[in-house]
């Protein structure tokens, strides 16, 4: 018995550590749970990337849900993701809204010129301060919104096909069945 | 002699410049408030680079969140109610103190149930050993 005690210890290492490994490779240790999923949005009043003068709020955009993407020109898996957005925004079946996050406009623009534009709307947080208050520590992050301007889900890092297929076309499918 | 005065210079230089670059300038009423910002955001993680807190982050939301703590204690905002606000945008994660939640128990108890084991232990095997005279014992240990 006291023999075999040393290779029943390291086997229960081996099983510890493998399951440490395994645990890495399917949870990403540094997302930070959202705090704000199932809680209204926090209210926001940014302008329209390339027309200063125009608004949007979270008053505006009430009466529709929408996928709010947190994108920047100086983000590399921005640049990974955005072939995704192109591909899949149509099929989204919810309006898609760039969140250009602590960017230089121009440069915002000629990235949207150069890889194309899936938005229909840009809004601009040039500072980050808004962003602070949806808890965007990072882009790309997507958030769900419903349209009681109520955040339902958020993705922390690009999306993926796998990642709409999975996560948010169900959630929007169940959103435009009339689920509150 | 020359040179050597001449790298102490150097070195004395690029001390003052590192503690200029460290953190970017605040304008703080006085010391007071100085250390109260620190000792603040010294409990407080960065969410971009995990290891670091905010008192020591360059990351570019560090610097904001410094901005915005500063802002908060200048609206007379209490250390607590400062952590509130964070922690209902990043989560019980920006604070290196976890709260004693059911879902911490383990983590805040955990280390006390493993010294409780290995006390059980202890205290299993020095009873037998009582019981099957000392003697034995070292002489079954020598075999492997």
């Amino acid at each position: 018995m006291s023999r075999a005690l040393p290779l029943a210890i390291f086997l229960a290492l081996v099983g510890l550590f493998g399951f440490g490994i395994w645990w890495n490779a399917h949870h990403d240790p540094r997302e930070v749970p959202s705090p704000l999923i199932g809680k209204p949005a926090p209210a926001f009043d940014l302008p329209v990337l390339g027309d200063p003068a125009q608004r949007v709020s979270k008053a505006s955009m009430l009466g529709k849900p929408y996928l709010l993407n947190v994108f920047a020109s100086w983000c590399f898996a921005c640049r990974d993701e955005h072939p995704v957005l192109m591909a899949e925004a149509q099929r989204l079946g919810v309006a898609l809204v760039g969140y250009n996050y602590k960017d230089e406009p121009a440069d915002a623009q000629r990235w949207l010129a150069q890889f194309g534009n899936p938005y229909g709307l840009v809004i601009a947080d040039r500072d980050g301060r808004t962003a602070i208050d949806f808890g965007v520590y990072g882009a790309p992050e997507t958030f769900l919104i419903d349209a009681q301007g109520v955040i339902r889900y958020k993705r922390i890092g690009a999306l993926t096909p796998q990642v709409i297929a999975e996560q948010i076309e169900p959630r929007v499918r169940a959103l435009a069945g009339g689920a509150p | 002699m020359k040179r050597a005065l001449r790298i102490g210079l150097l070195l004395a230089a690029l001390l003052v410049s590192a503690s200029a670059f460290a953190i970017d300038p605040l304008p703080f009423k006085d010391a007071q408030q100085r250390e109260r910002f620190q000792h603040l955001t010294s409990q407080l993680r960065c969410l971009v680079c995990q290891n670091e807190s905010l008192n020591d982050s360059n990351a570019d939301l560090a610097k904001d969140l410094r901005h915005e703590v500063f802002q908060l204690m200048q609206q007379g905002k209490s250390d607590d109610e400062i952590k509130q606000y964070l922690v209902a945008r990043y989560s019980d994660f920006v604070l290196y103190d976890p709260p004693l939640r059911a879902s911490t128990v383990l983590l805040w108890f955990g280390p006390a149930l493993v010294l409780l084991g290995g006390a059980a232990v202890v205290v299993l095997t020095v009873r037998r050993r009582g019981k099957s005279g000392t003697a034995e014992a070292p002489a079954a240990e020598e075999e492997w």
